[in-house]
């Protein structure tokens, strides 16, 4: 076996108290996967309880527990640290050119703060749940709700201590460890969106965890923040809570963006079109994200006049998003494009999340967004987004950097055919919801009037497409750790530091620091040698 | 497909079709190119490439301006018609709605009572004021386009006027705990003729039921507020000098502040309840607080009482 950060220790405690960055990915890598696959889980759940309108679970105070579990594990243990920190963590100090992060040791403590805080939830779960949904509206949540909100908000809370560590660590390591030549305007896309993410994270992350703690002391003492019956005000906690949550969907969409930027030049074998105003795109969306939280509350109850201004500046914040599609056609243009899995991940991507901000354009539009809001439209818009977009994405990168990381490749065939199941199951899972949603059918339902019958069931047999296409990767990439084939250091032809460096890369990444002379994504506008 | 009982609905439908067609036009666009370009560039594809274009940020700027000039026409639509959907006529016909976890309790004017339906006229503006005694719900009629959380402590309300007869679905759309998916009932829009006598026949037994407003008097001197605003309400009660209260629904009123606010029904909501927080210019802040005394269906009692000073009364 190579010499790698892999075969650098085969202890437990080797890779329990490393402080490299790449085997910290790997740890992070195996605990969303597991959060991924409970969260799944409650979402099959979901859809089979659906399949008729009186509710196949028989009860809706589980159906509560399950969508509210499904909700706080998607967001806060699986989506919202995806991308950062698997392919983050294992691609940033070698796309920077540098040895590790800034903080190895906060790095590895992020892990354990994550783990702390999923364990937590699992716990909360495990005993008896929550009924109150992923965004713990008050005053249901602090006065009505048999679960365990406490519990659970605590788990959200220490989590948000490492979402905050991660993007500080980032920010810094972007500032400080940028290789000899790599100006900003020199620096991959990935890491500037994963720049933005930081900052995000760093400044949206303490409101939630305020928000919570207000929240917790309220269930616990009574004290008049949110409880109209004490005096405070129930409006209140949605302003908080949404100043952070709105910038978390763009915490979950920019670092897609950042491996769809790198995925497409590298599969067209052609420059990124428009680097610089990709690149000032996803500044523009961390800026303006801050500006947009309150078009969740069109018909929440808040003045008129906030509404025309959120309403203004939520079609502000779909600019930037526009302009990155537009660029991503067209790098293929004129390109010479090769279909391997993570392109297709990567098509299907650009797709999905083009479906996702379209349908984010009617909940925007006020007049529309009254009648289309707390429906199943909404359902099927943010899972567009979040997951057709993100988790496409996430997959895309996941294969774009399987060889790097693991030294094997995944099956190609296996991997492709992957890409459009998934695909295609997302698209028959979350289409029929668009037309639910407008014909009136509200989220959150245990059962529902028999006429939504017919298109529900259509979600649930895309549901059952889509649990396919996502265990198939599970599969193939477990395989190909045992029977892959041995992954060269440039399998793609890609342009990047990090496959200037072996796969898997050795503990210390370089052997001697590189350095950058040129723009990224300078592809030779020419057929790429068929890789072995 | 759901009806378009509302003038509103037509063109709430209006705007979404528009959205559909700005949508179909968009994806059109970005899936035909990526599928032309799938087919037309990909490896070993012998198509002419050309030189690539270096001016790219000539069509930056030009699919940005054209994106926002595209988004701004269509948050103007939105918004006005917004704007519209959230003001009342003045001559709306009022109907109070209380949630509660999990029906909803209905009070016509005239003292009828429905629970999980409301029954209502056609072609007559209807405002429904709205509160919530719990958590927070949220009141909608797809079939009307219309909906609106219902908040514990607050006054919300909403409008429309229901074009033709029929019965639709009225659902809580904002999760209030394990009954949400049960709390739904029937909006029932009939026609004047029938709507009067379904008032008539209605849901209480003749003779038992009185108007919400005689209901609101009879509150008005058990809880002791005519021993300072005089039994009438003409704010001549005893030896405290309190505001009257006559004609005092819809007017502007003056603060001790300078500030000028319209009492409407939140107005004197949190009068009753909250009376230290905006006082009448002239007169001491010595109005002890009600919250407690009177649940959410009495408030709106008391408040029909005095909304039927204005009219009746007036000198």
């Amino acid at each position: 076996m190579r010499p790698s950060y892999l075969t650098d220790g085969f202890s437990l405690r080797s890779w329990l108290l490393t402080t490299d960055h790449k085997r910290i990915a790997i740890l992070y890598l195996g605990s969303i996967t597991l959060f991924f696959f409970i969260g799944g889980v409650a979402a099959a759940l979901l859809r089979y309880n659906l399949i008729s309108s009186r509710g196949l679970l028989g009860s809706a105070e589980i159906y509560n527990k399950l969508f509210s579990m499904h909700g706080v594990v998607m967001v806060w243990f699986f989506l919202v640290p995806a991308v950062p920190v698997t392919l983050g963590n294992f691609l940033i100090p070698l796309m920077l050119g540098a040895r590790d992060l800034a903080f190895p040791r906060l790095n590895l403590l992020s892990w354990y703060l994550f783990m702390i805080g999923g364990i937590t939830v699992l716990y909360a779960m495990i005993i008896g749940g929550v009924d109150t949904g992923w965004t713990f509206y008050t005053p249901l949540t602090t006065l009505y709700s048999n679960g365990h909100v406490v519990l659970a908000v605590v788990a959200i809370f220490i989590s948000g201590f490492s979402s905050i560590a991660t993007g500080l660590n980032f920010i810094v390591s972007i500032h400080k460890l940028r290789a000899p030549g790599m100006s900003w305007h020199r620096m991959p896309v990935f890491l500037w969106s994963l720049y933005a993410t930081s900052v995000i994270m760093v400044l949206a992350t303490p409101v939630l965890a305020m928000t919570l703690l207000l929240l917790a002391f309220e269930r616990i003492f009574h004290i008049g923040v949110f409880d109209p019956s004490v005096g405070g005000d129930p409006l209140l906690f949605q302003h908080l809570f949404w100043f952070y949550s709105h910038p978390a969907v763009y915490i979950m969409i920019l670092p897609g963006f950042g491996v769809v930027s790198e995925i497409i030049p590298a599969f067209s074998s052609k420059e990124l079109f428009g680097y610089k105003f990709v690149v000032w795109a996803s500044i523009a969306i961390a800026v303006i994200s801050f500006l947009v939280w309150g078009h969740h509350m069109f018909v929440a109850g808040e003045s008129l006049y906030s509404a025309l201004v959120f309403s203004l500046l939520s079609y502000a914040v779909a600019v930037p998003s526009a302009i990155k599609v537009f660029n991503w056609v067209g790098t293929m243009h004129n390109g010479y494009i090769r279909f391997d899995a993570p392109m297709l991940y990567a098509i299907g991507f650009v797709g999905l999340f083009t479906m996702g901000g379209l349908t984010g354009l009617f909940v925007a539009a006020l007049a529309a967004d009254v009648h289309l809001t707390q429906t199943y439209f909404v359902v099927a818009h943010f899972h567009y987004v979040m997951v057709g977009g993100m988790v496409s994405a996430y997959f895309a990168g996941l294969h774009f950097w399987w060889p790097k990381i693991t030294g094997k490749m995944y099956p190609e065939m296996w991997g492709r055919a992957a890409a459009i199941i998934i695909f295609a199951g997302f698209n028959l899972t979350f289409f029929p919801q668009f037309i639910l949603g407008y014909l009136g059918m509200p989220r959150r339902y245990a059962s529902y009037p028999v006429e939504y019958e017919p298109l529900n069931l259509l979600s649930s047999a895309g549901a059952a497409v889509l649990a396919v296409g996502y265990l198939l990767p599970l599969g193939y990439l477990i395989w190909s750790l045992m029977y892959g084939k041995d992954a060269p250091a440039n399998p793609w032809h890609a342009t990047g530091l990090e496959w200037k460096t072996p796969s898997p890369p050795p503990t210390e990444n370089f052997p001697a620091t590189p350095v950058v002379t040129e723009p990224p994504y300078q592809y030779p506008l020419k057929e790429a040698v068929s890789h072995e | 497909m759901i009806p378009q009982a509302t003038k509103d609905s037509v063109e709430v439908d209006y705007l979404i079709g528009a959205l559909v067609l700005a949508s179909v036009a968009i994806l059109a666009l970005v899936y035909g190119l990526i599928l032309l370009y799938m087919f037309r560039y990909h490896a070993g594809s012998k198509a002419e490439r050309g030189r690539p274009s270096r001016k790219s940020w000539r069509f930056e700027i030009a699919w940005t301006a054209a994106t926002m000039a595209a988004f701004f026409g269509l948050f103007l639509w939105g918004a006005d018609l917004y704007v519209r959907l959230f003001q009342a006529p003045a001559n709306a016909l009022q109907i109070y709605v209380v949630g509660k976890q999990w029906i909803w309790k209905v009070e016509h004017p005239g003292g009828q009572k429905e629970i999980n339906a409301l029954h209502l006229p056609i072609g007559r503006p209807i405002q429904l004021v709205m509160t919530s005694q719990d958590v927070i719900h949220d009141f909608s009629v797809p079939a009307f386009r219309i909906k609106r959380d219902v908040l514990p402590g607050r006054y919300e309300t909403i409008w429309f006027e229901a074009q033709r007869p029929g019965s639709y679905h009225l659902f809580c759309t904002q999760l209030c705990g394990a009954g949400h998916a049960t709390m739904t009932g029937e909006v029932v829009a009939m026609s004047a003729p029938d709507f009067e006598k379904w008032l008539s026949q209605g849901p209480a037994p003749t003779g038992a039921r009185e108007s919400m407003a005689a209901e609101g008097q009879v509150l008005f001197m058990r809880l002791g507020c005519s021993g300072c605003h005089g039994a009438k309400g003409e704010g001549s009660g005893g030896a405290v000098k309190a505001p009257a209260l006559v004609g005092l629904y819809g007017s502007q009123v003056k603060l001790s502040t300078g500030a000028v606010v319209k009492s409407d029904d939140r107005y004197l909501r949190d009068s009753i309840l909250q009376p230290d927080k905006e006082i009448v210019a002239g007169y001491e802040p010595i109005m002890p607080s009600f919250s407690g005394q009177v649940d959410e269906e009495q408030l709106m009692r008391l408040i029909a009482y005095l909304k039927s000073l204005k009219a009746k009364e007036k000198p």
